[in-house]
């Protein structure tokens, strides 16, 4: 339904803490009167009837206590949808003929009417930005104030890893300024050079995260003075690096024989390439790290997708709801938008047409819902699954899950047996040591643990995605750079890895190896790409 | 906490253009491969139209590192039926794991072509880069015809500028008079019984009657007041209409030899040939008809199909196509109604007595008829037809003639036609 932005770069340096704010509690709601009219329910919106709704919307979120960016609300086209969606969901990005090729599959479908557009596309800044479709009904829109307005906009503004590494305030001139950059670059350079190396950059967007350090927060201004400085202290050291004149005692060469670079292996390529790679201009070395900025922006997006769609339509689906009850719903209003949020949290069984794995709408709007459910009216087995939740207040509960967690943990945590009978989940172990595959466990009371784990780890990006890291440079030799996938599980890399090397052997000037090791430490294949000729 | 609603509608339309640009930049080839294709496949009316481009879908794949098949994996799924644990469940075909179909959907998809429309204008652009079309030529082929406006009448809207006074006030009248109508009526009546009222001797005896329906009339002189002078509604503008400029019928006449020597590149060199004069026409022109005249030893007039895509063997008698262009000229195209235009292409092969006559049957019957005369030859060597066409093309002045060996050798053919086209004359 949607795509949510969050930035990459400077975060706050905060210790992780469970955050908790004196927070509106279940038992304090307290119903206004009711509405002596329910609003009007034309299809057609106009200016007036969306503020109208607006007001309302805020006023209900209010009184659940929702916290949220302050919203802008924009009108756009389907065309400057489809444009936004191209672009990674950004009002603005730097120039690349991916956002293109995305632009025109983006657009073939929704003519072909393969694809429902998003409904709306709400950015994680600073005001909150949320767009509305013209083409939405009214009722359309309400939903999407819901949902994006508030729904998102508080999980923005409330869950650590969104606060930890994102900056709502900066992200836009952010990208405003690498825009402008790679536009100045491709002036100075030429289209051709700028549209290969932003290709290698891309070729390892995935690997230019640090999943672990902390970011430090800085501002933009800053970012731009610190922009100029680094060229020239990066190229400085580079040099250092590579320095061949040779030093003053044997000694010292010795030393440097047997020293390892990196001394610790690197998980985050693109940082070390923009460090190390000892060719590169300084001004690819600054657009390899505007790619790195953009994919650390999308990283707690992409280890919150379940929570984070399940806390917006959860919300959506409780304000609407609260709205009608207060009578500011007509009943055909209220039949449109659940229409539409049936069909968002449809959950297809596996082997339907139409199956594409676990729907994350359907999972976590069902996880909170049930997580309410637990708090209202447990069960003895919830009783005896979640002692701390059942009675609680519901809203501090809710509000405490989606604070503190990622998909894998919260999933880990709140997953009930209640909610694995509900959608029948079992589990499928594939080994290719065996010929068949083998179901090892079910929805029943021996397997709920074992399935709850296997899919609170099948969310968790470290297994879902290769672990590769930079292994070795070799220093004194052909300065070639070696890469390690370890293995999880056993699981090769697929036969991509090859082109992807190329990438890397462009950006990094010599050759690049490759390494695949499995769980005992032997290297079970290797691929190799020699030094691109210059 | 919500400052407003802004509508960005209308900023920022197109603004994925840039991308746009650079992915076609970098697929140009398979896109040129791909507009010369479809220019072989159509019909020259049917030239000016977008095209569907495919481009093998590994052609565009942006790589990046993920996990292959094998190794062991556990994964979720829901809408299990009756499977307990320790079922075992065949592989599915295709192998690609994790069970069930879960992966089904995305195979299914497979190596099928990345497709997407070329507009029409970036159709033409790729086609005219092959061309080689300077710039003035191609933004008087791109253009869409100009337009002239001129007056149609009147409207209920338009621009101050264009409002018509005069008639604005005819409509100001008419409604007054129709508004105040019913009132106007009463207002005589009332005064009518009134004046009677009056009349009546002193002391009189409806005295308290006057008061009321003097009021009465005060009420209706009020309402009458009331009604506009001149309302919104009776605002008449001068419309204005934009149609193309006017335009007259041209016939276009395409020769060609399609003796055993004419080759498939050759004829297609000579289709990109016969599309530009096309092009050019159809910006002048509103009407345009085509004759297609082939010939070996004998001339015949043929459809378009047969034109380009049938194979004679035989001599060649390059004079038959001029004589049968002459006659249908004169039987169906009268030059005080049609435009004539000529174009010819063939590989310089005729037999060769014929040549001198073909110098004066172009120079003495069929340029006084012509408003242009070109001709191509796709093939290098020089033989008699050349020389005779060279020697008349010295002093003729509607005659153009060129050897072509690339698509981008033809437009210099053309280039007195579009010459005078870019002066002001």
């Amino acid at each position: 339904m949607n795509l949510q932005v969050s930035p990459p770069w400077g975060a706050e340096r905060r210790t992780r803490q469970m955050i908790e704010h004196p927070r509106r509690r279940a038992a304090d709601l307290a119903a206004p009167p009711r509405a002596r009219d329910p609003l009007p329910s034309p299809t057609d919106w106009s200016f007036e009837l969306i503020e109208q709704y607006h007001e309302v919307i805020k006023a209900t979120a209010r009184r659940y206590g929702l916290d949220t960016y302050p919203n802008q609300l924009e009108i756009i086209t389907a065309e400057q949808m489809m444009d936004a969606y191209a672009s990674v969901g950004m009002p603005v990005n730097y120039r690349h003929w991916s956002y293109g090729k995305e632009f025109i599959a983006t657009e073939k479908n929704y003519r072909r009417g393969h694809m429902g557009l998003a409904y709306e596309i709400v950015i994680n800044s600073d005001p909150c930005i949320s767009y509305l479709m013209e083409e939405n009904t009214m009722a359309m829109q309400a939903l999407v104030i819901a949902h994006a307005a508030y729904g998102h906009n508080s999980f923005f503004k409330g869950n650590y890893l969104f606060r930890m590494w994102t900056d709502a305030s900066s992200i836009i001139d952010y990208l405003v300024y690498a825009k402008n950059y790679v536009a100045e670059c491709e002036e100075r350079h030429g289209l051709e050079a700028v549209e290969t190396f932003l290709d290698s950059c891309h070729a390892l967007m995935n690997q230019g995260v640090d999943r672990y350090r902390r970011p430090s927060r800085k501002s933009l201004a800053q970012e731009l003075a610190d922009a100029k400085d680094r060229e020239a202290y990066a190229q400085r050291q580079i040099n250092e690096m590579w320095r061949t004149l040779p030093r003053k005692a044997e000694k010292a060469a010795e030393e440097a024989e047997t020293r390892r670079f990196p001394e610790e292996p690197q998980e985050n390529l693109l940082y070390f390439i923009e460090k190390h790679a000892p060719l590169l201009e300084p001004w690819q070395r600054e657009v390899v790290r505007i790619v790195r900025k953009v994919s650390q922006y999308f990283y707690p997006q992409r280890q919150t997708q379940v929570m984070n769609e399940g806390w917006a339509t959860f919300w959506h689906h409780t304000l609407l709801n609260t709205m009608y009850d207060d009578g500011y719903l007509s009943d055909g209003m209220m039949i449109e938008w659940l229409k539409s949020h049936t069909n968002v949290v449809y959950q297809p069984r596996v082997g339907d047409r139409g199956y594409n794995g676990i729907n994350p709408y359907a999972l976590g709007f069902a996880m909170y819902t049930d997580i309410k459910r637990i708090c209202q009216n447990p069960t003895d087995e919830d009783r005896h699954w979640f002692p701390d939740l059942a009675g609680a207040d519901w809203l501090e509960s809710i509000d405490h899950a989606m604070r503190n967690f990622k998909d894998e943990s919260f999933i880990g945590q709140y997953l009930s047996p209640n909610l694995m009978r509900e959608f029948r989940l079992f589990a499928i172990v594939d080994d290719e040591k065996e010929k068949d595959l083998e179901v090892s466990a079910i929805h029943d009371e021996s397997g709920y643990r074992r399935v709850r784990e296997a899919l609170s780890h099948q969310y968790d990006l470290g297994s879902r995605e290769p672990n590769i890291q930079v292994w070795s440079v070799n220093l004194r030799g052909d300065r070639s750079l070696t890469l390690r996938h370890a293995q999880h599980n056993d699981r090769p890399l697929h036969d991509g890895a090859q082109e992807v090397l190329k990438h890397a052997a462009r950006l990094w000037g010599f050759g690049v190896h490759l390494e695949s090791v499995n769980a005992a430490g032997e290297v079970q294949k290797r691929w190799s790409v020699p030094a691109p000729s210059h | 906490m919500l400052q407003q609603i802004i509508d960005r509608r209308l900023a920022g339309k197109n603004k994925s253009i840039g991308n746009r640009e650079r992915f076609l930049r970098r697929h140009k080839d398979q896109i040129r491969e791909a507009v010369k294709r479809a220019v072989d496949g159509r019909g020259i009316r049917d030239i000016a139209q977008g095209e569907d481009i495919h481009i093998p879908k590994r052609d565009i794949a942006e790589p990046v590192f993920g996990h292959g098949q094998g190794g062991k994996r556990e994964m979720v799924h829901p809408g299990n039926q009756d499977y307990v644990r320790g079922d075992r469940i065949d592989r599915p075909k295709g192998g690609s794991g994790g069970g069930g179909g879960g992966q089904a959907s995305d195979s299914g998809e497979g190596d099928d072509d990345f497709v997407f429309h070329l507009n029409k204008e970036e159709f033409m652009q790729v086609f005219f880069d092959d061309l080689a079309l300077p710039n003035l030529a191609r933004t008087t082929l791109a253009e869409t015809p100009e337009f002239k406006t001129h007056r149609a009448g009147y409207s209920s809207d338009g621009t101050p500028n264009n409002l018509h006074v005069v008639r604005s006030m005819r409509g100001a009248i008419g409604r007054r008079i129709a508004l105040g109508s019913e009132s106007r009526r009463e207002l005589a009546e009332l005064e009518e019984q009134l004046a009677q009222l009056k009349r009546h001797p002193h002391p009189n005896p409806f005295a308290h009657e006057i008061p009321p329906l003097e009021l009465e009339i005060e009420a209706l002189r009020a309402r009458l007041k009331r009604i506009p002078y001149l309302d919104p509604i009776d605002l008449r503008y001068r419309s204005r209409v934009r149609v193309p400029v006017p335009t007259s019928k041209a016939v276009m006449f395409c020769l060609m030899d399609v003796s055993g020597s004419m080759d498939e590149a050759r004829k297609d060199l000579a289709k990109r040939f016969f599309i530009l004069l096309y092009l050019f026409l159809t910006r002048h022109y509103e009407k345009i008809d085509i004759v297609f005249i082939r010939h070996h030893t004998q001339a015949q007039e043929v459809d378009e199909q047969n034109f380009f895509h049938s194979t004679e063997t035989g001599g060649t008698v390059v004079s038959s196509a001029l004589v049968l262009m002459e006659e249908i000229a004169r039987a169906r195209y009268p030059t005080s109604e049609w435009n004539i235009y000529g174009a010819q292409a063939s590989d310089g092969d005729n037999w060769h007595h014929d040549s001198g006559r073909c110098r004066e049957l172009l120079a003495n019957n069929i340029l006084p008829l012509c408003r242009y005369f070109a001709y191509v030859q796709v093939a290098e060597e020089e033989q008699n037809l050349w020389d005779e066409y060279s020697a008349l093309a010295a002093d003729a002045k509607a005659f153009a003639i060129r050897k072509v060996t690339e698509a981008s050798q033809i437009y210099p053919v053309f280039r007195d036609l579009f010459k005078k086209e870019g002066a002001p004359t």
